[in-house]
């Protein structure tokens, strides 16, 4: 009765209550599965909010969770252990959050299939959430490996004409990279004897420091290309612009952040001595990410792929901030996760908006739609902004805390790499305001746009919640640093405890 | 500390009045008439002028000592603590007064002048936008000059840089003679972008200076500044050349200033108020306001001065060369800024507040002036066009803002020439008006210094007094050059009357810091450590004049701006210009007078060395690297013929025929139609899962009995 009244097993499998339904409807009644799916979505939000009042964001420890002996042979000690602290809270909050949103965008958008669609977009938040809440290694690596299903899914059949190359390419792509991973799990596994996440903090220090690096890029590997970090990003404009509107909102929005959240979770204070060595290098990556992506992105004549390559962009500022290795750095990262997924995420809800009224993205087919849709580009503009990092708006508050830490960062040694991403504050202006221009500015001159429809109901009861926090945290993002500051200062103390070890 | 009967915690209200005023038009401005619209927004803005005043008069009773408003929790982590704190200071309480004050003139001039904008771009409803956009302006510029730290001024900063985007992109589906057009919107998006490269060197800036003085608060930053120059000397000067390049962009000086030309495409009431009088002041503010950053790295202020002087010159012979009565005047905006750069590098940081706020009355007497002939000669138009004139027909584009179709104007515009006359002889800088004073002690200031700066200046000055005479030559007087000219119309008086009020503060501005009495030197006093108190060797090898005169220096610039008019009277008065002439300085200058009226092909130069490179790049990366090189060749040839292999290794013994499938290669798959997906899923994947099982169990394996 514990495992199943466990709030955080309530937030994990709560979706599948909603598979079970949605199983036993018939295929045909799209509405009533529409809104079951939704409401079961919505209930996990409910719960994940209670889970936010269970949690005591004083205690960097792990909260909530379970630990029960699971798989015990052959002297293996693997657990069903989960636990939820402030790296993964604000997470798990973005998953339940983001869910029914995208579920709500999908009102008109998924005509076929509604009842596979929804039990697969369910089965995917079950995944995601595990993955935010497993505190051991193999019951992560199994919920990693079981998003790729639902998620190869969704794209290959709900997804653009090149759906099932895109579908392909992702699965393969990330498959690649875990199987490096697992094979980190099992060394792990077998030569510290545990499988359990603060077990293997606890015994770090024993590894030897070159079998660290070796572990780190195991780990690195799956979650670089799930990030994901330049130059391994080559499957994320396929699977972005093929996926579904509702598949790109979760894949950008919460996908991308299990690349950057393996990195806090287990790259870090796993193998901090191996950290502070590749933080330099790291950041490298990060910064030609940010650099990269941006160029590419203004480049694009599809409005999809540009927002996909912004999020090479935006996600170099996150690993930038992470490999900082300072209290600024990390939480400035951390926030940039949940900013790029409420931000990008709108971005995609916005182009599915206009992708299904008009059946194209490039954005040479608009010209002037602030004459016709005004509220439509007002949304636009302020999520826009918020992606061009401007004050007052989420994304500001953390960029601004990623480029001050990595400034000052002694593990990645030089005022240069901070000073060269600034730059990228110049060129996400010059690719959003040419992308804000191309559509909603200059003359109205396209005989098929003048008779647009402004956003309905529906559309802007999905964007209004995604812009309250996007002002709430671009205005008052102290309740959200006060959730993960215990957490981030533990595991900072980490790594300076590595620090001295090594000097 | 005594504070009963005082105004100080009102402080916040001078953002959230013009934010309140903002939400009612954009909740209910729907429903409500353009009067009532109009009435809110300047509303708002006055009252915050009200509570500005307030503040004022708190300062002066309570000693004119800075007080500091706690008011939010903004970002802190660690040793980062960012509140949002409101400074009421000297300083910070002129700014205000001046936002809030022209500002609030603008509003209700912008209640006539949209009125009649909205109707000739045909387009009534965005009448409440623009007022959205002009309040939610007044309260970003408050924020900017009332923060206590440089983030928060930074906020406001970026705030205002979007508000002018918004602004200058207002008409943004036509160019500025209402065709069909990129034009205004590519204005905007140039504006925000140059902007965005100094707002870029402001954050490099914040960054160094957090990780070196601990803090973005502006007292805890002033108070440590000597220690660190000490400790670290190169940390100031690297600080202040980083703002320097935030300056260039905010307040247009070379070689960012490129934006503000062509931001002339948004409404006047926009030129008047963010581009001539309080936003491009911002980086002047932020100079002053870091006085005792700069006052410790002489070499940076001769930078800033010098950037200042040049940018003041150079732009004054662009002017020379316009036909366009607003284009005149941004190339006109852009040099006085110079001067007031070049005023606060030199440490005169008094002279350079005084132009600021002399140049806020005159510049936006003149702007909006212009916007008051503009509509005049729209009317003409108009006029013309109702009245099936015979020249209708075969009228090309009417350009109202062209000087060459003006001429005689003072007959039928009066009211509006004499305030154009008053405008243009307190920018020359003719005694008594206020830019006479303000210009004479930057000018002062500059022969007591670097005299490089003080020929340039000079030399601009001349060429200042000369661009106005001729543009009042070409406008008021001689003949019409068009139609529309002869039957322009003079404005009402909810345009006139603002307009009046800033021209009379046009005449008298002088009086605020007349030399000797050097009023506004002793207010500002308490928040700027003069140079002339502390003593020349502590603050660097500058002397400031403390408000003096210098009988030599002013009729040097007096006798240099009479000598101007004169020559501008015997160019354009004498024999006016006709229709179709040359203009005569070309036929004097040739060469050289192209170069002028071309803007030294600064934006072509900039297009073909910057833009057009960074477009190119841009492709080469999209098109050749991440997709035929990189998403292409190496991912679909290279990796997937790997993973064919990979697969096929892990499953062979398993399920031949559908790794089979795949093997056949991601082209095949790539064309099958979704039926054929149906049957293929299931398989495929059951097999992934039973090549991964199998992956993992091999490796188990050999872990475990290795």
């Amino acid at each position: 009765m514990d495992f199943l009244t466990n709030p955080l097993n309530l937030v994990i499998f709560f979706p599948l209550l909603g598979v079970l339904a949605l199983l036993l409807m018939p295929s045909g009644k799209k509405d009533l599965l529409r809104w079951t799916a939704f409401l079961a979505s919505l209930l996990t939000f409910g719960i994940s909010i209670w889970v936010l009042t269970l949690f005591k964001s004083t205690d960097a420890n792990l909260q909530l969770g379970l630990n029960i002996p699971w798989i015990q042979v052959a002297g293996w000690n693997i657990n069903y252990a989960t636990g939820v602290d402030g790296l993964s809270i604000l997470l798990v909050l973005l998953t339940a959050f983001l869910s029914p949103i995208s579920i709500l965008s999908t009102w008109t958008a998924v005509e076929e299939r509604v009842k596979d669609f929804m039990i697969f977009f369910l089965l995917l938040e079950v995944g995601m959430m595990g993955v935010f809440l497993a505190q051991d290694l193999f019951l992560f690596y199994i919920f990693w490996e079981f998003t790729l299903v639902p998620m190869y899914f969704l794209i290959g059949i709900w997804g653009g004409p090149q759906r099932i190359y895109a579908a392909v390419k992702f699965f393969l792509y990330t498959m690649a990279g875990s199987i490096l991973m697992l094979i980190a799990v099992l060394w792990l596994g077998i030569n510290q004897n545990s499988f359990s996440v603060p077990d293997l903090i606890a015994r770090s220090g024993s590894i030897p420091a070159d079998i660290q690096m070796w572990l780190f890029l195991a780990f690195a590997a799956a979650f670089a290309i799930k990030v994901p970090m330049w130059p391994l990003h080559s499957w994320l404009p396929d699977a972005h612009v093929q996926a579904p509107t509702a598949g790109s909102v979760i894949l950008a929005g919460v996908l991308l952040k299990m690349g950057t959240y393996g990195f806090l979770r287990f790259n870090l204070p796993l193998f901090p001595q191996a950290a502070i060595k590749a933080a330099p290098w790291m950041a490298g990556l990060a910064v030609i990410g940010i650099i990269y992506g941006a160029l590419v992105s203004y480049s694009q004549k599809d409005v999809k792929k540009l927002v996909a390559y912004s999020s090479v962009s935006h996600l170099g500022f996150v690993m930038l901030g992470l490999f900082a290795l300072n209290p600024m750095g990390i939480q400035g990262g951390i926030l940039q996760m949940i900013n790029h997924g409420l931000s990008t995420g709108a971005l995609f809800l916005l182009v599915g908006m206009i992708y299904e009224r008009r059946h194209t993205r490039e954005m040479d087919a608009f010209g002037g739609l602030w004459k016709v849709m005004p509220v439509y580009a007002t949304l636009m503009l302020i999520v826009s902004l918020s992606s061009m990092g401007l004050p007052g708006l989420n994304g500001f508050v953390g960029e601004f805390t990623i480029l001050l830490g990595a400034f000052g960062s002694q593990a990645i040694g030089s005022p240069w790499f901070a000073g060269v991403a600034a730059v990228g504050v110049i060129l996400a202006a010059i690719y959003i305001l040419y992308m804000f221009q191309k559509m909603f500015l200059g003359p109205l001159d396209k005989e098929e746009n003048k008779k647009l429809k402004d956003l309905n109901w529906r559309e802007i009861a999905t964007l209004v919640p995604l812009l309250v926090f996007i002002f709430w945290i671009g205005l008052y993002p102290k309740p959200f640093f006060a959730l993960m500051a215990p957490a981030v200062d533990n595991l900072v103390k980490i790594i300076q405890t590595a620090s001295l070890a090594l000097h | 500390m005594e504070n009963s009967g005082l105004f100080f915690n009102l402080v916040p209200l001078i953002v959230f009045l013009p934010t309140v005023g903002l939400l009612i038009n954009i909740i209910f401005g729907g429903r409500m008439s353009e009067k009532a619209i109009g009435t809110v927004a300047s509303a708002a803005s006055g009252l915050a002028f009200i509570v500005s005043l307030l503040l004022g008069y708190s300062l002066l009773a309570s000693g004119s000592e800075a007080h500091v408003v706690p008011f939010a929790e903004w970002i802190k982590i660690g040793n980062l603590d960012i509140p949002w704190n409101f400074r009421v200071d000297t300083l910070s309480v002129t700014m205000m007064l001046v936002v809030s004050g022209v500002g609030t003139l603008i509003h209700i001039y912008a209640i006539g002048y949209m009125h009649e904008d909205v109707r000739f771009k045909d387009d009534v409803k965005r009448y409440g936008r623009f007022f959205v956009f002009l309040n939610l302006f007044i309260a970003m510029m408050m924020i900017l000059v009332s923060g206590d730290s440089y983030l928060m001024l930074f906020v406001g900063w970026e705030g205002v840089g979007l508000c002018s985007f918004l602004l200058i992109g207002f008409w943004f589906e036509m160019d500025t003679l209402a065709r069909p057009s990129w034009a205004n919107s590519n204005a905007a998006k140039k504006a925000f972008i140059a902007n965005r490269v100094g707002d870029f060197g402001f954050l490099l800036a914040a960054f160094t200076m957090f990780w070196y003085f601990g803090s973005l608060q502006f007292s805890e930053v002033f108070l440590k500044a000597e220690e660190v120059a000490a400790s670290q000397p190169g940390v100031i000067m690297v600080i202040t050349l980083f703002m320097l390049i935030g300056v260039t962009g905010k307040s247009a000086q070379i070689p960012l200033y490129v934006w503000l030309p062509d931001a002339m495409a948004g409404p006047t009431p926009v030129s008047a108020l963010i581009h001539a009088a309080t936003m491009v002041t911002a980086g002047v503010y932020l100079v002053t306001r870091s006085w005792a950053l700069f006052s410790l790295v002489p070499d940076a202020q001769y930078v800033v001065a010098l950037v200042g002087a040049i940018t003041a010159l150079f732009a004054a012979t662009i002017a020379v060369g316009q036909y366009d009565i607003k284009k005149v005047l941004a190339y006109s905006t852009i040099s006085q800024l110079g001067f007031m750069v070049a005023a606060v590098g030199m440490g005169a940081y008094v002279a350079g507040m005084f132009h600021l706020i002399a140049h806020a009355f005159f510049k936006a007497l003149l702007f909006l002036s212009a916007g008051s002939i503009i509509l005049g000669m729209e009317r003409g138009h108009h006029h013309l066009a109702n009245h099936g004139h015979a020249d209708e027909h075969h009228e090309e584009v009417f350009d109202p803002g062209d000087m060459r179709n003006m001429g005689g104007l003072r007959k039928q515009m009066p009211v509006t020439f004499w305030l154009y006359m008053i405008g243009s002889l307190a920018l020359a800088g003719i005694f008594p008006f206020a830019g006479f004073w303000s210009k004479d002690e930057i000018l002062l200031d500059a022969a007591k210094n670097y005299s490089v700066v003080y020929v340039l200046l000079t030399i601009a000055a001349f060429l200042t007094a000369f661009y106005m005479g001729r543009q009042i030559w070409m406008v008021f007087f001689g003949k019409s050059r068009h139609a529309a000219a002869e039957h322009a119309q003079e404005s009402p008086k909810v345009i006139t009357v603002p307009l009046m009020v800033l021209a009379g503060a046009s005449i008298l501005g002088g009086a605020l810091n007349l030399p000797y009495l050097h009023s506004l030197g002793q207010w500002l006093e308490h928040t700027i450590e003069l140079a002339a108190e502390h003593g020349e060797e502590i603050r660097g090898y500058l002397s400031i004049s403390w408000g003096g005169l210098n009988p030599v220096v002013a009729l040097v610039s007096t006798l240099l701006a009479l000598l101007a008019i004169g020559l501008s009277w015997l160019l354009y008065g004498r024999k006016p210009l006709q229709v179709g002439q040359i203009d005569p300085l070309k036929k004097m200058l040739g060469p050289l007078y192209t170069a002028f009226e071309k803007k030294y092909w600064v934006d072509e130069i900039y297009g073909a060395l910057i833009i057009n490179r960074y477009v190119d790049l841009a492709r080469f990366l999209a098109e050749k690297v991440d997709w035929n090189f990189w998403h292409d060749w190496l991912h679909d040839s290279v990796i997937a013929r790997f993973f064919r292999w990979f697969t096929k290794f892990l499953a062979n013994p398993i399920d031949l025929g559908i790794i089979d499938a795949i093997s056949n290669g991601l082209a095949t798959l790539t064309k099958r139609s979704s039926t054929a997906l149906r049957q293929l899923q299931n398989g495929f994947v059951r097999s992934y899962a039973l090549s991964v099982l199998l992956g993992a169990v091999l490796i188990l394996g050999y872990l475990l009995f290795k």
